[in-house]
């Protein structure tokens, strides 16, 4: 097992040595359930497809998932436990990557446990299951990326909870980028290429084109794009601010 | 061997070390002095890789710190002040982490944690989370993870703090008996400590070196004014400690 591998499986352990895994999933698996069922309108629709399971992730990953992420570097350097692990033979991109990882593949289990609701949809129909997986897969990389912000904020500041807020502050600059209210504000006066560019960065232009079924790699690219930019901002980070 | 050249850290426009230079050889046990705030834990900090210097150099066994921190870093065992660990882990889930990263597996890591916990008396708490911990055994956790994978070099930040006296007793044979190829730096307040277990004692004060020599020599260079009548050998090495490092002094 690698350093990487070691540090992933440490920071796993630690999640779910505490209350934190299990009260990310249950509040997760009941929030979708909220979403889905009652404001989504699920059986309303009379639709066999997930789309208003979906369609709610980016707003619920905006405060779930800087709650993950805001302990990530913040608390070890609160504790002074960086202290330790900085001066361990590993790799700085070790701890990014192997403290990234375990987030990531958690809020990956609380995703998968929302299989109950793909079961329903088809159960009560025949929904495209290729679209469902290749959303499901969208989710996860977008919370890849709320995840990866939440990390570099985390690693700005030895204060979770103002981890939490800038996360949370960013990350709605994101989602919202490309949602209409943003680009009404800046179409009419704004050159069109400055409007197609925030549209770009917006997370749901790119969920949304994933969640109707169109796995273009060009929206996988997006995701791992800002997956990678902002961990090597936290690594940057990391290592400007590791001894204040 | 470490050599430290000309070190120095600046924080803002404060500077916590001002060119130190010093080296230690295999066998040597360091002592390190000097008040609160003469710069021993940014010292400490800069030789291991926590902390860049502003300027200078620091060669563990060859390897440069910040050239080649893996291989430097994997020398060293490191206690940092106020030993921090993960406090939501078991006693023996952090060293079997740390074991890890350090490379240990098989029956060399089952053996060289069962040895460390037995070193500094672990047992008793081996499966209790680290933050249900008194002061002393966390103490003694960080020490065990400093030592766990025998290192030739050993830094230790005041590594008797919080102890009781038989812990003290306990971690000052320990540093005795390590093996003579050893490198050792401690950094302490307790100066009984240091003509104790060290062969060589550096007192700092603001960021500089003010004395440097094996601790009887200190003792014997104790200005007779700072002497107070009727003191034992641990008290003269005090009361030279405090001709070197209050106001008004050298
Ligand atoms: N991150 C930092 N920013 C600003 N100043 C710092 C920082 N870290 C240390 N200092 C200052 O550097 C000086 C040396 O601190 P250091 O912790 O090395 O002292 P020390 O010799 O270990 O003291 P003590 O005996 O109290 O442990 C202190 O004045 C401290 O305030
Ligand atoms: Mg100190």
């Amino acid at each position: 097992m690698g350093k990487t591998g070691i540090i992933f499986k440490r920071e796993l352990y630690a999640y779910f040595s505490t209350p934190l895994a299990y009260v990310f999933i249950v509040i997760f698996l009941v929030m979708n359930g909220i979403f889905t069922f009652d404001l989504g309108g699920f059986f309303i629709r009379g639709q066999a497809d997930l789309q208003p399971f979906f369609s709610f992730h980016p707003w619920l990953y905006l405060f779930m998932i800087p709650a993950l992420a805001m302990g990530l570097w913040a608390d070890e350097r609160k504790s002074g436990t960086i202290e330790l692990l900085m001066t361990l033979p590993i790799r700085l991109r070790d701890a990014v990557l192997g403290k990234f990882l375990a987030a990531w593949v958690l809020s990956g289990i609380a995703l998968l446990l929302t299989f109950p609701i793909w079961m329903t949809v088809n159960y009560l129909g025949s929904p495209d299951n290729g679209v469902i997986l290749a959303a499901y897969i969208g989710s996860w990389l977008m919370a890849g990326g709320f995840l990866a912000i939440g990390s570099c904020m985390s690693a700005l500041t030895r204060n979770a909870v103002i981890a939490f807020i800038l996360t949370v502050a960013i990350c709605f600059v994101f989602v919202s980028s490309g949602s209409p209210i943003v680009l009404n504000a800046f179409s009419g006066w704004a050159p069109q290429i400055l409007l197609d560019a925030i549209a770009t960065l917006s997370f749901l232009t790119h969920f949304d084109a994933i969640n109707k079924g169109v796995l273009d790699i060009r929206d996988l690219l997006f995701f791992a794009a800002v997956i990678t930019a902002w961990l090597l901002a936290s690594a940057i980070v990391i290592e400007i601010k590791k001894a204040n | 061997m470490i050599e430290i050249s000309h070190i120095t850290r600046k924080f803002e426009h404060f500077t916590a070390v001002d060119d130190l230079s010093f080296s230690v050889a295999e066998g040597e046990v360091l002592g390190f002095l000097g008040p609160n705030g003469a710069g021993k834990s940014t010292t400490m900090k800069i030789i291991t890789g926590f902390l860049a210097p502003s300027s200078g150099r620091v060669s563990i066994d060859g390897h440069d710190i910040a050239e080649n921190p893996m291989s430097a870093k994997a020398l060293i065992g490191y206690l940092p002040e106020g030993a921090p660990s993960y406090p939501d882990m078991s006693v023996i889930s952090f060293l079997e982490f740390i074991a890890d990263i350090r490379g240990l597996s098989g029956a060399q890591k089952q053996q060289r944690i069962e040895k460390v916990i037995n070193d500094v008396e672990l047992s008793s708490v081996c499966h209790q989370t680290i933050e249900t911990l008194s002061k002393g055994f966390k103490r003694r956790v960080g020490l065990a993870q400093a030592i766990l994978h025998d290192p030739k070099v050993l830094i230790l930040d005041e590594p008797t703090d919080g102890l009781d006296p038989n812990q003290k007793h306990q971690v000052r044979n320990l540093i005795r008996n390590l093996a003579k190829d050893k490198i050792v730096i401690v950094s302490t307040h307790i100066l009984e400590e240091v003509s104790a277990v060290c062969t060589r004692a550096i007192i700092i004060n603001k960021g500089r070196i003010v004395a440097d020599a094996a601790p009887a020599e200190l003792e014997a260079a104790a200005p007779a004014e700072f002497i107070i009548e009727s003191q034992a050998s641990p008290g003269k090495l005090e009361a030279f400690f405090r001709s070197v490092t209050t106001a008004g002094a050298q």
